[in-house]
């Protein structure tokens, strides 16, 4: 079965069986990282006596993806579907869409879902946290969306401590418009609103989340990784697990970014794109943890490590 | 606070924040802004009391969409603010507009545009009634013209707000929201902890014993792509306003014999009736109409009297806006004068004298 499901070579366009086909082939680099992540449907038997290796989690929906060949956010959204299933938390997350590529998330991910305005989710994730403490509440943004239009809510939501989760996918480009300038477009790439190229002098500079996130009192943990290898995907969803993990154990607030790909927006092929993530992205967005708080969460006890004492949630 | 029946005196604003903290109100999320702030201070205090949450959000942008988001949870909440602030909110207002979520937002309107003043304005009367954002919607909108009613009026505001799965609007004013003035309160209740659980987001396991399946995921969106999805849901949203009517509310006040009706709302209509109160002790025939609903607005009430041959008189605090609501409802029998109070002006009773005299002598 698992076999069956392996990318073939070809990829006729323009039907429906390519689009599937693109599909396979857009989730081929999570398919090793997974197989290593330990599924739990992993080593069972089927009828026909094959071992079936690898599946879907419980919480992603079967469906045909819309996503591009080579876009990441498929492995982001498995990432998110992986955790709600081994954290035990799909049955009780309740999640704020955005707009972009990423407001079909709820026809990924098996979560209750509210679709939010563009920038807005923090702000909607408030409202669900506060209006229901007990639930998993977690916002999934793209760059345009969190970086730009979304900034006031993003940083005020982070330094008010909000027990939500953000999963920040950042692929320097606004993908579902087609390809216009975004806050993280990096200095020199060429998108329709600036085809000369990003000019410092004109545009600004790339503006990194992560490092600012990490600087606001209630943020509990926040990290890049990004998806442009097995090895950094697998790292990356470490990363998220311990951004979830800042909201279940009531630490503060969890921010995930991960540099993905865009394919179809920068003009490249998918391993291309991945080439660039390496080469372009990660120097100027390097990877890593950029604020990890430890403590019981009860207002003034959080502490970052290495810290001889413990300051009222103020990272080094 | 008062017992039951007790008469407390109590700002207009206060009245509105009490009306939501007795109807069930557990999540209230403001930005400063005048003349409103009574609303989010005592709501900063009794939300907490009361195991509620308060929180001052960042603008009023993410204050509307907090509210989005705990309407989507199918929990009791509002957000206030004026004018300027209003028109930040719009955004939220119109996503909670299409995907059905519940919610009640209060504006005490100031004079505009711009930043305008503080004083009081009925300048959003076509913001408040048109939906105000983008997009094809209406709100319920509800127009106090005392604290007491103001009180009423936000408690039913939340019932309403569930029974339709709308945002609803309470439009007041800076007179309404700093007046003070005694009100009774009635026994506070809280919201039935079923309300919204058919289409509430919650989880997928929620309510479920530990081995039964999960049911599946709930969607609340306003984004419809596919042919006819959206055509769809504009239909069903035109099937709840025209269910609205049903909900129209005014007052009247010596129209029987009138030869000439005054109509406004608000503030503006309380002061209009002491107007018509002294004419009428000069032996005129006048009378009032005060819509309480702008929206659904009381057209048949009005067309009704325009039949019996009366005449009409709107007097706002703009520049006109619901005398086109009054024409539009008279429009087969009569046509409505108008007077308008410029915001930024305050109206007493004896403002409102010469221009109804003018109208009562117009044949």
């Amino acid at each position: 079965m698992a076999k069956a499901k392996t990318a073939p070579k070809a990829a006729p366009a323009a039907t429906a069986a390519a689009k599937k086909t693109a599909a396979r082939k857009a989730a081929a680099p999570k398919t090793a990282a997974q197989k290593a992540a330990g599924q739990k449907a992993a080593g069972q038997k089927t009828a026909g006596d094959e071992e079936l290796v690898f599946t879907r989690p419980d919480s992603l929906v079967d469906r045909a993806t819309h996503y591009c060949p080579g876009c990441h956010h498929g492995i982001a959204h498995r990432m998110v579907a992986e955790l709600l299933d081994e954290m035990d938390l799909a049955g009780r997350t309740v999640a704020a869409s955005s707009i972009g590529c990423s407001v079909f998330l709820y026809n990924y991910i098996k979560a209750d879902t509210v679709e939010s305005p563009h920038g807005r989710a923090p702000a909607v994730a408030t409202g669900i946290k506060r209006a229901r403490p007990d639930k998993f509440v977690f916002t999934y943004q793209g760059d345009g969306d969190l970086a730009s239009i979304g900034m006031a809510e993003i940083m005020h939501a982070a330094n008010r401590g909000e027990r939500i989760t953000v999963v920040f996918v950042n692929n320097t480009v606004y993908g579902m418009t087609g390809g216009q300038m975004a806050p993280t477009t990096l200095i020199g790439q060429k998108t329709t609103t600036c085809p000369g190229g990003r000019c410092k002098d004109n545009e600004g500079s790339p503006i990194r989340m992560a490092e600012i996130i990490s600087q606001l009192g209630g943020t509990a943990f926040c990290a890049r990784g990004s998806l442009d290898s097995v090895k950094n995907i697998r790292q990356a969803k470490k990363y998220m697990r311990q951004a979830f993990e800042a909201q279940t154990k009531g630490l503060g607030f969890g921010f995930v970014e991960l540099l993905s790909g865009c394919p179809t927006n920068w003009r490249l092929s998918p391993v291309a794109a991945n080439k660039r993530i390496t080469d372009e992205m990660i120097p100027y967005f390097p990877l890593g943890v950029y604020k990890e708080l430890e403590g019981d969460g009860t207002c003034g006890s959080l502490i970052a490590p290495g810290t001889a004492s413990g300051g009222a949630g103020e990272g080094k | 606070m008062a017992g039951k029946n007790e008469r407390i005196f109590v700002k207009g604003n206060e009245a509105i924040a009490m009306g939501a903290m007795d109807a069930g109100c557990r999540c209230f999320f403001g930005y400063p802004i005048t003349p409103q702030n009574d609303i989010p201070e005592f709501m900063s205090k009794a939300m907490p009391a009361s195991g509620g949450e308060f929180v001052q959000a960042e603008s009023e942008v993410a204050a509307a969409n907090m509210l989005l988001g705990a309407g989507a949870c199918g929990v009791r909440a509002m957000t206030s603010s004026s004018s300027p602030g209003m028109s930040l909110k719009q955004e939220a207002i119109s996503y909670m507009a299409g995907s059905d979520i519940p919610a009640v937002i209060v504006n005490m309107n100031r004079g505009g545009p711009g930043l305008g003043d503080i004083g009081p304005s009925q300048g959003d009367y076509y913001q408040s009634t048109r939906g105000g954002g983008h997009g094809d919607y209406r709100l319920l909108v509800l127009a106090p013209s005392s604290a007491q009613e103001a009180y009423d009026m936000t408690h039913q505001a939340f019932d309403l707000a569930f029974a339709y799965r709308s945002p609803v609007l309470i439009l007041g004013d800076a007179i309404i929201g700093q007046m003070k003035e005694p009100i009774v309160r009635c026994a506070p209740t809280l919201a039935d902890p079923a309300e919204g659980k058919e289409w509430r987001l919650e989880g997928t396991a929620a309510g479920l014993k530990a081995k039964q399946k999960p049911r599946a995921h709930r969607i609340i969106k306003s984004l419809f792509l596919m042919d006819g999805e959206l055509a769809g849901q504009n239909m069903k949203l035109q099937a709840k306003y025209n269910h609205w009517k049903n909900l129209v509310e005014f007052e009247t006040f010596e129209v029987k014999d009138a030869e000439l009706v005054v109509v406004a709302f608000g503030s503006i209509g309380r002061i209009a009736k002491n107007a018509v109160r002294q004419l009428r002790k000069q032996g005129k025939k006048v009378g009032l109409f005060r819509p309480k609903t702008l929206y659904p607005f009381p057209e048949k009430a009005l067309a009704k009297l325009a039949k019996e041959g009366k005449r009409f008189l709107t007097i706002e605090h703009n520049l006109g806006q619901m005398v086109d609501d009054v024409r539009l409802a008279v429009r087969r029998d009569a046509d409505s004068d108008l007077f308008c109070v410029y915001p930024g002006n305050m109206p007493s009773p004896d403002d409102f004298v010469a221009p109804i005299l003018r109208a009562l002598g117009r044949k």
